[in-house]
């Protein structure tokens, strides 16, 4: 059995299990819609207020905004697995999984896909047709193809944050909460447009996370204004490719890491 | 009170032990600081129109609202949930103290132990490491000394208030038994109108005063701004006549609650 049909099978035990509760998970599910709707709330007050942030209309803010809330919500949904990594580390569960003949990262995203995030998806999804039906967007079929490209590299950087979360529990047989600072810091940061922030926050999640970038260069794309930070137009439409290159190196972390384990017996 | 004050010390000795964990949380929390101040600091550059809230006093507030999160009553003890999941409610029964009361005492202990923990290096960081880090504009400035006073008053009848709504939640697991739903609603609610998502005064006027008049304005909105000056200090009376106004009247909902809970409660397990 191949890797991507193992996945799904996993995939499918999942859901099949958490349908056994529907009325807790429809609860939850309109519950993550609310708390993520709140937020939007919130958003909208401050443009109610102050017009624009720095030059930046409420619709094209909305651009980065649904898409980064898309991206997160079916991060979250996958990498389950990955965020409850310290405990499994803790309890000796990690060694079970290494008995298994398959790769650890698979067996881990395997670990449960979380329907409940279809709250928050839903949210991105109205602020991100929000964003798009705005007039002042002239489409093109590249560009139609983009939306989708960049949230596919914001979710392959999301993912190589947890992954890199759960590698330094090799090291210190705990979840780490310092991670957090960058998965939900990062996704504050990722509503606005990233000009907004100051220069050294700006480098930061454009060169070291690369979560700024692949949000932000090919938003200002599809929005087709000239960027404030003055990148050329190539750069905004290979902008994604950063997210799976960040993926891809803090796999090689996870190996390193894995190769660093010592089981805390019992 | 003897019994109390005992439940109150073991929760906070309990809570004490995990001081990486707080560690943790606190540099997590300053980086949120950081990414809220400037999103703010952007829009406040937007504007020539001053806002309602000028901008250090806004620093002030995101400050206090990072170092006193754990004061919100936003989310239920896991422990409680657990104890009425299980049926070890039952014990919690059998002891011969107001079940009310002990519950209370059980918030403030969980209410307060974190919040020192956390509060104390969050104020040390953002009054006096930001203007050395070379963000002065960034920083809690201190309060005047009339505001200072006020705000310890008007923290400690915040602290009374946010737990009268904690035991509040607690009560209503006698009947939901898993409680998550409830608590995502709640956690919409609290963020809405503490203040917590952004600023109260930020809001539409008229959004404005109906949120100063509801009981969680009185949690986090109203404390940090007498801390502030944003709030004159002739008018701390009236805040806290607010809030103790609400404590009394979400005590007294409470205790009617919790009879009625009593009565009807069955418990899970065998």
């Amino acid at each position: 059995m191949n890797g991507v049909r193992l996945y799904l099978r996993y995939a499918g035990v999942s859901i099949r299990s958490q349908l056994q509760y529907r009325a807790s998970l429809i609860m939850q599910s309109v519950g993550v819609f609310l708390v993520t709707g709140v937020e939007v709330l919130a958003v909208w007050a401050l443009f109610s207020r102050f017009g624009q942030v720095r030059g930046w209309t409420l619709p094209e803010t909305a651009l980065f905004y649904g898409m980064i809330s898309i991206a997160w919500a079916l991060t979250d949904a996958l990498g389950r697995g990955l965020e409850v990594f310290g405990a499994m580390v803790k309890d000796g569960e990690l060694d079970r999984l290494l008995l298994r003949p398959r790769g650890t990262v698979l067996q881990l995203l395997g670990h449960e896909l979380t329907i409940r995030r279809v709250g928050r998806l839903a949210q991105g999804c109205l602020v991100l047709a929000y964003a798009l039906s705005s007039p002042t967007i002239a489409w093109s079929a590249p560009k139609v193809l983009l939306v989708p490209v960049a949230i596919a590299g914001a979710i392959c950087t999301f993912l190589g944050l947890l992954v890199l979360q759960a590698t330094s529990a090799f090291w210190t047989t705990e979840a780490l909460e310092v991670w957090n600072a960058f998965t939900y810091g990062g996704i504050t940061m990722g509503q606005y447009p990233l000009p907004i922030y100051r220069s050294w926050f700006r480098g930061l999640f454009l060169y070291v996370i690369p979560l700024g970038g692949v949000i932000y260069l090919p938003g200002v794309a599809i929005l087709g204004r000239p960027d404030p930070l003055g990148t050329p137009a190539l750069v905004q439409w290979l902008a994604p490719l950063a997210g799976p290159a960040f993926l891809a190196l803090s796999l090689v972390a996870w190996r390193v890491g894995l190769r660093h384990y010592r089981s805390t017996g019992s | 009170m003897g019994p109390y004050l005992a439940i109150v010390s073991a929760r906070f000795r309990m809570l004490l032990q995990y001081r990486a964990a707080a560690l943790a949380g606190l540099w997590t929390q300053v980086f949120f600081g950081f990414v809220l101040i400037m999103v703010y600091e952007a829009f406040y550059r937007s504007t020539d129109a001053a806002p309602p809230l000028p901008f250090p006093q806004l620093a002030s507030y995101v400050w206090l609202g990072q170092a006193l999160l754990a004061t919100l009553p936003w989310n239920a003890d896991p422990e409680i949930r657990a104890m009425v999941r299980s049926g070890a409610v039952a014990y919690e029964l059998c002891r011969p103290i107001d079940l009310y009361a002990l519950w209370y005492a059980r918030a403030l202990a969980w209410r307060t132990a974190p919040t020192l923990l956390r509060a104390l290096p969050m104020t040390f960081f953002s009054m006096l490491v930001l203007p050395w880090l070379g963000l002065p504009e960034w920083r809690l400035a201190p309060p005047t000394a009339l505001a200072g006073l006020g705000f310890a008053v008007t923290l400690a009848a915040a602290l009374a208030l946010s737990c009268a709504i904690t035991t509040l939640i607690h009560i209503t697991l006698m009947w939901t038994v898993s409680g998550e739903g409830i608590v995502m609603l709640l956690t919409a609610l609290v963020s809405l109108s503490s203040g917590l998502l952004i600023p109260l005064p930020l809001f539409p006027r008229a959004v404005y005063e109906l949120l100063t008049w509801l009981p969680l304005a009185g949690v986090a909105d109203l404390p940090y701004r007498v801390y502030s000056g944003g709030v004159p200090p002739g008018e701390i009376g009236l805040v806290l006549a607010r809030q103790l106004g609400w404590t009394l009247a979400l005590v007294a909902l409470g205790r009617w609650l919790i009879g009625r809970g009593i009565r009807r409660l069955v418990v899970q397990g065998g």
